[in-house]
């Protein structure tokens, strides 16, 4: 059930991404997207009582429960690529910010 | 009235993403999913039918005692290798849409350092620096690797840039330190066409599981993908602490 909670921070997203004309407030918006979506994946795998997937002088059995690893690692690359695309936009963000002296898409206009 | 439009646009949404799974058997309940009918059963076991024991086990299919690692550089190395290379082409963006020329000057801080703030960072440098390369050198054994052990360096960078007004990274060096690990990523994966049989196959002996030398090509991969993240993310500070000199 509290995979919900995860939708509710997608749709939240995309909510603030049609409402928003702040081109900083949209890069957040997509970044509160995405954490849902991380969520929602991650909660895919989990197994109640499960153990973290890494074997230690505790957890020392490949035998035990452990939580699904796959979801995890999805999760990994997911992050590490919206790294890379919030980076590249705050990059056109400053750019905007240098030509037009303004953050709001309503009010650029041609010089 | 746009925002009304979008709030029903989005309960529309979530009504039907909501729908949709709650009539799906594929979908499992929260904690109660099957990971033994899932692929990622494989990956546990690492595809032998005796339970692999740390510290007991040796060559087993994959040495590696973390089991995200094995799936992120030795099972799915192909999506890793994919992964890099986003971060990289963003990283060349970054620096294509900020490029400063040569005329660059780094953003000036609101306040003069005093001695006690410059030698803190210093010395506070070293010690995320050196957390850094140990969680990239223990990527196989504990929860971390590569990317966080990488932008735990870039951090130490970062706050360089933060609390000296005169500190400057040497921009060129980061590029090269990233060329070259990118490449040697790829040299590594390719050895295994040439030693063994396939892309990416992991062709050194895999060792006891959890001994710091095990897991074959794992931890060479995982600190040739923690120099290039670190080198990359610096380099994106870099672009955004620097601007151009006004001529």
């Amino acid at each position: 059930m509290i995979q919900y909670a995860a939708i509710v921070l997608i749709v939240l997203g995309i909510y603030g991404l049609l409402t928003n004309r702040n081109v900083l407030k949209m890069i957040i918006s997509i970044n509160v997207m995405e954490v849902g979506l991380n969520l929602f994946i991650i909660s895919v795998g989990y197994v109640t009582d499960g153990f973290a997937p890494i074997l230690s002088s505790v957890h020392n059995s490949s035998a035990l429960i452990y939580v699904d690893p796959l979801p995890q690692a999805l999760v990994l690359t997911a992050i590490v690529i919206g790294v890379g695309t919030t980076a590249l936009g705050l990059a056109l963000a400053k750019n905007m910010y240098n030509k037009y002296h303004t953050l709001n898409l309503d009010e650029m206009r041609d010089e | 009235m746009k925002n009304f439009l979008a709030l029903v646009l989005v309960l529309l949404l979530s009504a039907g993403i909501i729908i949709t799974l709650q009539n799906n058997d594929l979908f499992p309940v929260f904690g109660e999913a099957q990971v033994v009918n899932r692929v990622s059963d494989h990956y546990i076991t690492k595809g032998s039918t005796q339970p692999i024991i740390w510290g007991e086990t040796t060559d087993a299919e994959d040495g590696a005692a973390n089991i995200v690692t094995s799936i992120v550089v030795n099972y799915r190395s192909f999506d890793t290798l994919g992964e890099v290379t986003v971060l990289f082409v963003s990283a060349m963006g970054v620096a294509l849409l900020l490029s400063s020329g040569r005329t660059s000057k780094r953003l000036a801080l609101n306040f003069k350092p005093n001695f006690m703030l410059r030698v803190g960072s210093r010395a506070l440098f070293g010690i995320i620096l050196m957390t850094g390369v140990y969680i990239i050198l223990h990527g196989h054994l504990t929860p971390g690797g590569g990317f966080p052990g990488g932008v735990m360096i870039a951090s130490s960078v970062l706050l360089l840039y933060l609390a000296d007004d005169e500190f400057r990274s040497k921009i060129k060096g980061f590029k090269v330190l990233e060329g070259v690990a990118g490449s040697l990523y790829v040299i590594v994966v390719l050895l295994g066409l040439i030693l063994a049989t396939y892309f990416l196959q992991n062709f050194l002996p895999t060792g006891t599981v959890g001994d710091l030398f095990s897991a074959g090509i794992l931890p060479i991969v995982y600190i040739l993908i923690g120099l290039k993240v670190g080198s990359e993310i610096s380099g994106l500070i870099d672009n955004f602490l620097t601007e151009e000199e006004a001529a």
